[in-house]
């Protein structure tokens, strides 16, 4: 507990007041504190702008003829997992890949609508590496590597070259080439786009790239399982052990090494733009072996969804960023007006974004413009018929470019959002609302992407890395594919190459017993729990506590009223918890009671995540901690680190690891949009 | 609102089905339909009936993942509609709704209406890429696609893979999924030079699995993402001149 602290902080600039001796040892020991040994990020030293290429060259390999001999499971099929696949197949690795769904195009990468970034500069406008970079650093408000994410921004070119070469439709201008557009956050157009479904074709193209190695033979693909543990033996990650969602089967397979493709962890907060069955049990059985988990309170909320209209809602449906491109956001100046906004005159709207952050307007970076419309809504100025929303309205675009542009550019959103709203966004504007959506914090990992455990790597989403306390828009497919198809399948050859001759452990090593054991445990203690309410409801619950306490702000009381009240549902859970059928055919409440178990734990990590973090920074708005005109308050001396959390067992606090940031290429600013 | 489902349950691949019938009050006009059959799993939870299984995941109509037949019609009776996406606001009270899985001999039932729809895979696997190594791509602009190329190839890439269209043929055939990733990769540059193998590939993986086309048109009615059967014959005319090349010994 020596980590968490304990501290009253009045609300508004509490650090510039004298707080407790205790405290301020505390800040000073932080300050001082330099990165956890227990964390060795491998960063290579050298100039930013040459570092990847030196480190590659550095690299060691391992010959085609040795690669054969070499087994890898990977676990997940999106955008990460399918492409890391894929080229670890191509290149001669004996691979084994495992999702839950039916097939591995169904991966929730295929719902991302707005775009992809690469640094190509097509558009002649300025854009450069060092650009996204920079814009890359800054959106994620410094609080991610350096290193990890200039690689990104190199990478970025070769990853539509790639997909392009794969045959992923891209939009293109009328000469031929590639067509770009802009997005939140950024002056340059740099985001290249597939209509509004970039990341079905992005998925589609490493899914189909993955479906040739099955056919050649490369990779073996297994559909409707669930990783449920990862084994270790010897202290380095060895195997999984995976339930057949079919027939209930539990099974062992090892390998030289693992890695992780599971994506975020949103749904934690139950109602989340992530597709439904998105959860974070393999990272989070990972983190229970030993891999330190990252900044778990990091978590994006997407200004742009569609308010929830019932109580009974599954899940959040996303309208893409890209609309704020052309979108004006307003609501009305009276919070008294009810009138249809059609009816509103011009000099009755507040078009916030555009009054309070002029140069960048309703482009501002995602937090900025979730937090704004929050503002509006807790001022009483929402929209909708629960007041839950703001005004996103094409009425001017539509007037000065045409329905048809703006058909071309959004059809299939516009058309989407009709399907769910019964309402036509060409003549009424649309109602959106912020969401959770991106998680930024996950499994820690070393510039080779891999965790604390040896031979265990995590990439895309699931991991931590790039994105800092916030994501800029049109880059999580850009990470996911890097990840995948250009970095992972370089680094870990540099971890294989100690291990050549030996041989994974044959599954019937007692390691590998235990753990199908505990798994079959947890499933029969699941079943015989015979309560009263459903896993959806506990998870309902669940999401409930984490969104008003740790979701689009934070105070401490908030995160401490959470940290009571999550165990006492996690144990009314474990008493209550009704799920019927068996465990030897497809019991879709069953897979569901597993990953809601993982949510209950991952929720008090990240309520403690948040509470140690004072300041607010990115996505992660703590009350305490903003400006006197509401803006988040970053304190780069005290918290420029990564807070890695290693778990201590059950039941007891996770003890938290610094990793300290530096910049040496770019100036730690105060972000301001205005 | 308050409706009547007939739904068909069958507890195993192998169990003989039978359809249930169950009545759900209080359905909000502003639910999608898998948010109603997700009420009347509260409800049969509460009632210790194990809940319908079907499959659903990005509810945002992209993944593919879901679908059924709602009143005869996969999907349900909205067009351009995934299962997903359709809200109940397209009922009215007192309606009786039959809700059954997708059914086609390629489709094989797992659960309730959870169907197993491997068989698009191994289409996919006989050739429905583009056999490039990653990482030695050339720059992207050095192959310009004119803009109508490559919008009508995104127009036939749309396709979610979610098996509609073989529910809706009478025949059970996978013409349309199969013809529109033929077409997605045939109608672009970079597809060309495995145009023929792929199209020879693909097609004869998809005959193993699925009945026949007799051009009944029912695919491109249920298609949620609304492909065009023109795309078949695109791939007619890509399969035949395969064949004819082949015979020809290339």
């Amino acid at each position: 507990m020596a980590e968490k602290k304990k501290t009253t902080s009045p609300v508004r600039k509490a650090r510039a007041k004298a707080t407790s001796a205790r405290e301020q040892a505390e800040v000073a020991e932080q300050r001082s504190n330099p990165s956890s040994p227990a964390l060795d990020s491998r960063i290579p030293g050298g100039d930013l702008a040459t570092l990847w290429t030196q480190y590659k060259d550095d690299l060691r390999l391992v010959a085609p003829n040795n690669k054969r001999k070499f087994k890898i499971i990977v676990i997940g099929t999106g955008l990460a997992g399918g492409s890391a696949a894929a080229t670890l197949g191509e290149l001669g690795y004996d691979v084994e890949v495992f999702t839950f769904h039916d097939s591995p195009r169904r991966a929730h990468s295929i719902a991302a609508q707005g775009g992809i970034n690469a640094a190509k500069n097509y558009k002649g406008d300025g854009d450069s590496i060092h650009r996204l970079f920079y814009d890359t650093i800054k959106g994620g408000d410094y609080r991610s590597r350096e290193a990890n994410v200039y690689r990104l921004a190199e990478v970025s070119v070769n990853i539509i070259d790639q997909a392009a070469a794969q045959g992923v439709p891209f939009a293109r201008e009328y000469g031929g080439l590639l067509d770009n557009r802009s997005f939140g956050g950024v002056q340059v157009s740099r985001t290249f786009y597939a209509r509004g479904q970039t990341g079905q074709q992005l998925l589609l193209g490493a899914y189909q790239a993955l479906m040739r190695q099955v056919h050649l033979g490369t990779v073996k693909l297994h559909t409707r399982a669930e990783m449920l543990d990862v084994v270790l033996v010897d202290g380095h990650a060895r195997g999984v052990v995976v339930r057949d969602l079919l027939t209930g089967e539990v099974s062992s397979h090892s390998a030289h090494a693992v890695v992780l493709a599971t994506g975020g962890y949103s749904n934690v907060f139950y109602l989340s733009t992530n597709a439904v069955a998105c959860n974070v049990t393999a990272a989070w059985r990972a983190y229970k072996k030993g891999a330190f988990f990252a900044n778990a309170c990091y978590t994006q909320i997407h200004p742009t969804a569609i308010p929830q209209s019932e109580e009974f809602q599954s899940k959040l449906t996303l309208m893409s960023e890209s609309l704020r491109n052309d979108g004006r956001i307003w609501v009305p100046e009276d919070p008294a007006d009810k009138r249809a906004p059609d009816e509103i005159p011009e000099g009755d709207r507040d078009y916030y974004l555009e009054r309070m952050y002029p140069a960048f307007g309703n482009l501002v970076p995602r937090d900025v413009a979730s937090r704004a419309a929050k503002r509006m809504v807790d001022s009483g100025q929402g929209v909708g018929p629960l007041e839950n929303g703001v005004y996103l309205d094409f009425r001017h675009a539509v007037d000065r470019l045409g329905a048809d542009v703006i058909e071309d550019r959004y059809g299939n959103l516009f058309d989407m959002y009709e399907r769910i709203t019964g309402e036509n966004p060409y003549k009424v504007p649309m109602r959106i609302y912020p969401a959770p959506h991106y998680t930024m914090g996950g499994t820690w990992v070393d510039y080779n992407l891999m965790t604390t455990i040896p031979g265990l790597y995590c990439i895309g989403e699931a991991n931590f890395s790039d994105h800092g306390a916030n994501r800029l828009g049109a880059s999580a497919l850009m990470q996911g594919l890097a990840d995948g198809y250009f970095v992972l399948p370089y680094t870990i050859g540099d971890y294989l190459a100690d291990h050549l001759g030996s041989k994974p452990p044959a599954t019937e090593h007692p390691a590998f017993r235990h753990a199908e054991r505990g798994v079959r445990d947890q499933v029969s203690m699941l079943l015989n729990i015979r309560g009263t309410r459903s896993v959806d409801w506990f998870h309902r619950e669940l999401g409930k506590i984490v969104w008003d306490n740790c979701g689009m702000s934070r105070s401490q009381a908030s995160l401490e009223k959470a940290l009571s009240e999550i165990p006492a549902l996690r144990e009314e859970y474990y008493k209550d918890v009704r799920i019927l059928g068996t465990g030897d055919t497809l019991n879709q409440s069953l897979e569901k009671a597993g990953r809601v178990a993982d949510f209950f734990e991952l929720a008090e990590l990240m309520c403690q995540d948040a509470l140690h973090r004072e300041e607010s920074c990115g996505g992660h708005f703590r009350e305490e901690h903003q400006t006197e005109e509401g803006e988040a308050m970053r304190d780069d001396e005290g918290f420029a680190y990564v807070a890695a959390w290693e778990f201590q067992g059950e039941g007891e606090p996770a003890t938290l690891h610094r990793e300290q940031l530096t910049f040496d290429n770019v100036e730690l600013k105060t972000r301001s949009y205005k | 609102m308050n409706l009547t489902l007939h739904i068909w349950r069958q507890p195993r691949p192998q169990a003989r089905g039978e359809f249930r019938t169950y009545v759900v009050e209080d359905v909000n006009p502003d639910m999608s339909f898998l948010e109603m059959l997700d009420q009347l799993n509260e409800k049969l939870i509460n009632d210790g009936e194990e809940p319908v299984a079907f499959d659903s995941d990005c509810r945002e109509g992209i993944c593919g993942t879901c679908g059924v037949m709602i009143n005869g019609i996969p999907h349900g009776p909205q067009k351009g509609t995934a299962t997903c996406q359709l809200h109940m606001r397209k009922f009215s009270d007192g309606d009786v709704i039959t809700i059954e899985p997708f059914r086609a001999a390629g489709f094989p039932i797992v659960k309730d209406l959870v169907v197993n729809r491997t068989a698009f895979d191994d289409i996919i696997a006989a050739g429905g890429y583009i056999s490039v190594d990653t990482g030695g791509a050339p720059d992207a602009n050095l192959i310009p696609i004119p803009k109508e190329t490559a919008d009508l190839a995104m127009d036939a890439a749309a396709c979610i893979g979610c098996g509609a269209c073989v529910a809706a043929c009478p025949n059970g055939a996978a013409q349309l999924f199969t013809a529109a990733k033929i077409a997605h990769l045939n109608l672009l540059p970079q597809g060309v030079a495995e145009r023929s193998d792929r199209a020879e590939a693909m097609v004869e993986t998809m005959e193993n699995y699925f009945g026949s086309c007799t051009n009944y048109a029912e695919c491109e009615a249920a298609c949620p993402k609304e492909i065009s059967i023109d795309f078949i014959a695109l791939m007619n005319r890509d399969y035949l001149k395969a064949k004819l090349r082949n015979r020809r010994g290339g």
